[in-house]
C-alpha cells in the first residue's frame, strides 16, 4: 500500500534526533568547542558575521557548531536570531582611513604612504596540502613582530586620487537623513546607494563572486584596478540623544575593499576615475573585491553607461543575492505540492487527449 | 553559549519565555498590521511591508506566519493546513511553532479555530464572518511570469493595464481551446486590482468570491501583504464566449464519497492503480463520521485515512 509523504509531529521530532546524533558524529572523538571554532575557524566566522548581518564572534561560531559546518544555514540561525534584538540607534559611519591596519595592500600603486602591508595572507601560500597540520602540534606557530608598528599616517588610496581630482568625489550622504535599513523596510527601486550596499554586504559570496567575475569577463566590463584593500580594526561609535556627541561602544575588525574604474567622461563630466566600494566584517577579502566590483557595476546608469549585462541589472542582482532567500525558496520544493501538481495532471492529460484525437482524425482522412 | 563565556537574558529560559508573545516583538506586530489595514482599505493591492527574518525559511510560509503572529491573541484558535491538510509536515511544523511561541489552542476543525493559516487551498467548509483566513503566498505579483520588473509591475497596477495578461490567456485559447492556467489563476479584486490568489487550485477561486471571512495574504520573502475585505468581489479572468470553469472530476472520494471537494490522486501501487481522496483532510473526517461511505472505506486504509485528529493536536 502506498504510503503518502505526509507526516506527523512524531516524524518530526525524530528527524530533528537524528540530526542531533549526526552532528556530534563519533562521541568517541572529543565534540567541537565554540571557541575553537571561533579560534581556529575565523574565516568561516567572519563570513557568518558578515552575511547574518551581525558581528559576534560567539554566536557566529555557535550557528556553525548547530549548522554541522553548513555556513549558508549558520548564517540562516544567525540572521533569525538577530531579527528578534531590540534597536537602539544606528552607531557613526566607521572611519576606515583611521583603521589599526593588520593588513593593507593597493595594486594601483607600487609604493603609497604607509607602504605595502601583507598581513595575514593566503595570496603567496603554494596551495600544498600541509600533511604535518594531520597531527596536533605540540606548540603553536608564533610569527615574528616588526620592530616596529605599522604607520599610524596610511592614507586610503581613494583619498590621494581624490586630492588630484582624477577620481570622482565621495560626496557624503546628508548626515540628517535616516539611513536604510533593509531588515526593517523592503527595497525600492531604482535603489539607492545604502540600500545597495546594505545588500551587497549581506549577500552570498558565491553570488557576487560569480556577478564580479562575469563583469571581468567583458559582461559589463569597467576596467577595475584594486586601488586598496585593507582589513584591520576600526572603533565604532554611537551618540546617546541624551549626550549629544560620540562615543566609543567598541571594536570590529573589517575589510574594505575601494576599486578604481576607469571612465572616459562624456559631455559634462572630464575623464576620471570612478569608485566601487566593498566592506565585510572580519577579513572577507574574497567577498569585498567582488561586491566592489559589483557595486561598481550596478552603478552603470547612473554613469551614464547602458546597463545590458546580469551584473548591471539592479533588479536582477539585488532580488536574488540574499542566500536566505534564495536558499528557502529553492528548497521549498521540498514541500507537497499535490494540489498544483494534481491540477496540472488533469490538464495534460485533457490536452493530450484532445492531442491523440487529432492525430486519429488526421490519419483517417 | 557559557562555554564562549557569554550570559545572555535568554540563557536558561524556555522558547516560550525568551521570545515575546508569537515571537514578534510589539512594534514589528503593530507596523505589519498598519500594513494589514492599509491592504484591507485597498483590496487586492500588495501594500510593501518590513518583513522580518523568521525562523522558517523563506518560501516556507513566513509571510503567513508573520501575519498570523500579528493578529493572534491569547484566546484565539489556530488552524494550519498545507495542501487542504492538517497533518502535512509543514502544517505541523508551523502549528507547533504557534503552540510554542504563543501557547495558544491549536485544533484541526475548520468551524472552531479563528484563524486559519493555509498554503494552497481554502478550506471545502465554509466559513464566518468571525473567521479570518491567513494565505502563504510564494509570488504575490500575478504579472511577474509575463514581466520580470518591479518597477514595471508597479505601473501596470497604477494604470490597471492588465492587456498583458488577456493577451497570454488569449493565447492559450487560441492553441489549446481553454485556458491551460490550473493554479494561481488571476483574479480581479473590486474591479480594479489583479491579484494572485497564490497557488490554490482555480476549483477554490470561485470561494473567494464574496467570501464572508476576512481573506490576508503574506509574502514574506517578497515582503508584500495584501487583503481581500468580507464580501468583496473577487473575479476569475475570462472570455465572454470562454467563461471560466472549475475542475471537476469523474470519480468521488475513495474514502467519504464527496463528489463536491477537490481530489488528490494517490497511486496505489506502480501498475496503474490509483484513488481520488479529499486533499481536505478535515472535510473528509467529518463526513466520514457523519457517516458518508466512499468505495474504498472499510479496505486496507491508507496511512494517511486515519482521523486527522489523532495527530494534529498533540504538541
Amino acid at each position: 500500500m502506498y504510503v503518502a509523504v505526509k507526516g506527523g509531529e512524531k516524524a518530526i521530532l525524530n528527524s530533528h534526533e537524528l540530526l542531533a546524533e549526526r552532528r556530534r558524529g563519533d562521541p568517541e572523538v572529543s565534540e567541537l568547542g565554540i571557541r575553537q571554532i571561533k579560534e581556529q575557524l575565523t574565516l568561516a566566522v567572519d563570513r557568518v558575521m558578515t552575511e547574518g548581518s551581525i558581528y559576534d564572534p560567539d554566536l557566529a561560531a555557535l550557528a556553525i557548531k548547530q549548522a554541522r559546518g553548513d555556513l549558508v544555514e549558520a548564517i540562516f540561525l544567525l540572521r533569525a536570531y538577530r531579527t528578534t534584538l531590540a534597536r537602539f540607534g544606528a552607531t557613526e559611519p566607521i572611519d576606515t582611513a583611521r583603521m589599526a591596519v593588520q593588513r593593507r595592500i593597493s595594486a594601483a600603486f607600487k609604493d603609497l604612504p604607509g607602504g605595502q602591508v601583507l598581513g595575514p595572507s593566503f595570496d603567496y601560500t603554494h596551495r600544498l596540502l600541509d600533511f604535518d597540520l594531520m597531527q596536533e602540534a605540540e606548540t603553536a606557530p608564533e610569527a615574528e613582530r616588526a620592530p616596529k608598528p605599522v604607520d599610524d599616517d596610511m592614507p586610503r588610496v581613494a583619498d590621494i586620487l581624490d586630492s588630484e581630482g582624477l577620481i570622482e568625489i565621495d560626496e557624503p550622504d546628508d548626515e540628517e537623513r535616516e539611513v536604510a535599513d533593509l531588515t526593517r523596510q523592503p527595497l525600492t527601486f531604482p535603489a539607492e546607494r545604502d540600500q545597495r550596499l546594505q545588500n551587497l554586504a549581506r549577500g552570498d559570496e558565491g553570488f557576487l563572486l560569480a556577478l564580479g567575475y562575469s563583469t571581468q569577463r567583458g559582461y559589463g566590463r569597467n576596467h577595475p584596478f584594486g586601488g586598496e584593500i585593507r582589513m584591520g580594526e576600526v572603533a565604532v561609535e554611537l551618540t546617546p540623544e541624551e549626550l549629544g556627541f560620540p562615543i566609543e561602544i567598541g571594536e570590529i575588525t573589517v575589510t574594505e575593499c575601494q576599486m578604481i574604474n576607469q571612465f572616459k567622461g562624456n559631455e559634462d563630466t572630464p575623464p576620471q576615475f570612478t569608485r566601487g566600494y566593498g566592506l565585510t566584517f572580519g577579513h572577507c577579502e574574497r567577498k569585498a573585491m567582488a561586491m566592489a566590483l559589483v557595486d561598481r557595476a550596478l552603478r552603470s546608469a547612473e554613469l551614464g553607461e547602458t546597463p545590458a549585462f546580469p551584473a548591471q541589472d539592479e533588479e536582477f542582482v539585488l532580488y536574488h543575492a540574499d542566500n536566505v532567500e534564495a536558499s528557502g525558496f529553492v528548497q521549498h520544493l521540498k514541500l507537497p505540492h499535490y494540489v498544483d501538481f494534481q491540477s496540472e495532471l488533469q490538464m495534460v492529460r485533457r490536452l493530450r487527449e484532445q492531442f491523440e484525437a487529432r492525430k486519429r482524425g488526421e490519419a483517417a482522412e | 553559549m557559557t562555554e564562549a563565556g557569554r550570559s545572555t537574558a535568554t540563557a536558561g529560559r524556555s522558547v516560550g519565555e525568551a521570545y515575546n508573545f508569537a515571537y514578534l516583538d510589539e512594534q514589528t506586530k503593530r507596523m505589519i498590521r498598519r500594513c494589514i489595514l492599509k491592504a484591507v482599505a485597498v483590496p487586492g493591492y500588495q501594500v510593501p511591508f518590513g518583513s522580518r527574518e523568521m525562523p522558517l525559511p523563506y518560501g516556507w510560509g513566513t509571510g503567513g506566519i508573520q501575519v498570523t503572529a500579528s493578529i493572534i491573541g491569547p484566546d484565539d484558535t489556530l488552524k494550519v493546513i498545507d495542501q487542504g491538510a492538517d497533518d502535512t509536515t509543514n502544517a505541523v511544523s508551523i502549528r507547533r511553532f504557534f503552540a510554542r511561541v504563543a501557547g495558544i489552542e491549536t485544533t484541526d476543525r475548520t468551524a472552531e479555530a479563528t484563524v486559519i493559516q493555509t498554503r494552497h487551498r481554502i478550506p471545502e467548509h465554509p466559513m464566518r464572518e468571525d473567521q479570518i483566513l491567513v494565505l502563504q503566498v510564494p509570488k504575490p505579483e500575478p504579472m511577474r511570469y509575463l514581466e520580470p520588473r518591479e518597477l514595471e509591475c508597479r505601473k501596470i497596477h497604477g494604470f490597471s493595464e492588465y492587456g498583458l495578461m488577456h493577451v497570454q490567456l488569449y493565447e492559450d485559447i487560441a492553441k489549446f481551446g481553454e485556458i491551460t492556467t490550473t493554479y494561481d489563476y488571476p483574479v480581479m479584486v473590486n474591479r480594479r486590482h489583479l491579484m494572485s490568489p497564490t497557488p490554490i487550485p482555480k476549483f477554490d477561486n470561485p470561494k473567494m468570491h464574496r467570501f464572508p471571512a476576512l481573506q490576508l495574504f503574506g509574502a514574506g520573502r517578497e515582503k508584500r501583504i495584501y487583503a481581500i475585505p468580507p464580501y468583496t468581489e473577487v473575479k476569475s479572468l475570462d472570455f465572454d464566449d470562454h467563461p471560466f470553469e472549475v475542475q471537476t472530476w469523474d470519480e468521488c472520494c475513495a474514502l467519504c464519497g464527496a463528489e463536491d471537494s477537490f481530489l488528490d490522486e494517490v497511486i496505489t501501487d506502480d501498475e496503474g492503480g490509483k484513488m481520488f481522496v479529499c486533499s481536505d483532510s478535515h472535510y473528509c473526517g467529518e463526513r466520514r463520521a457523519a457517516g458518508h461511505v466512499g468505495p474504498m472505506e472499510g479496505e486496507d486504509a491508507p496511512s494517511f485515512a486515519r482521523p486527522a485528529d489523532q495527530e494534529a493536536d498533540g504538541s
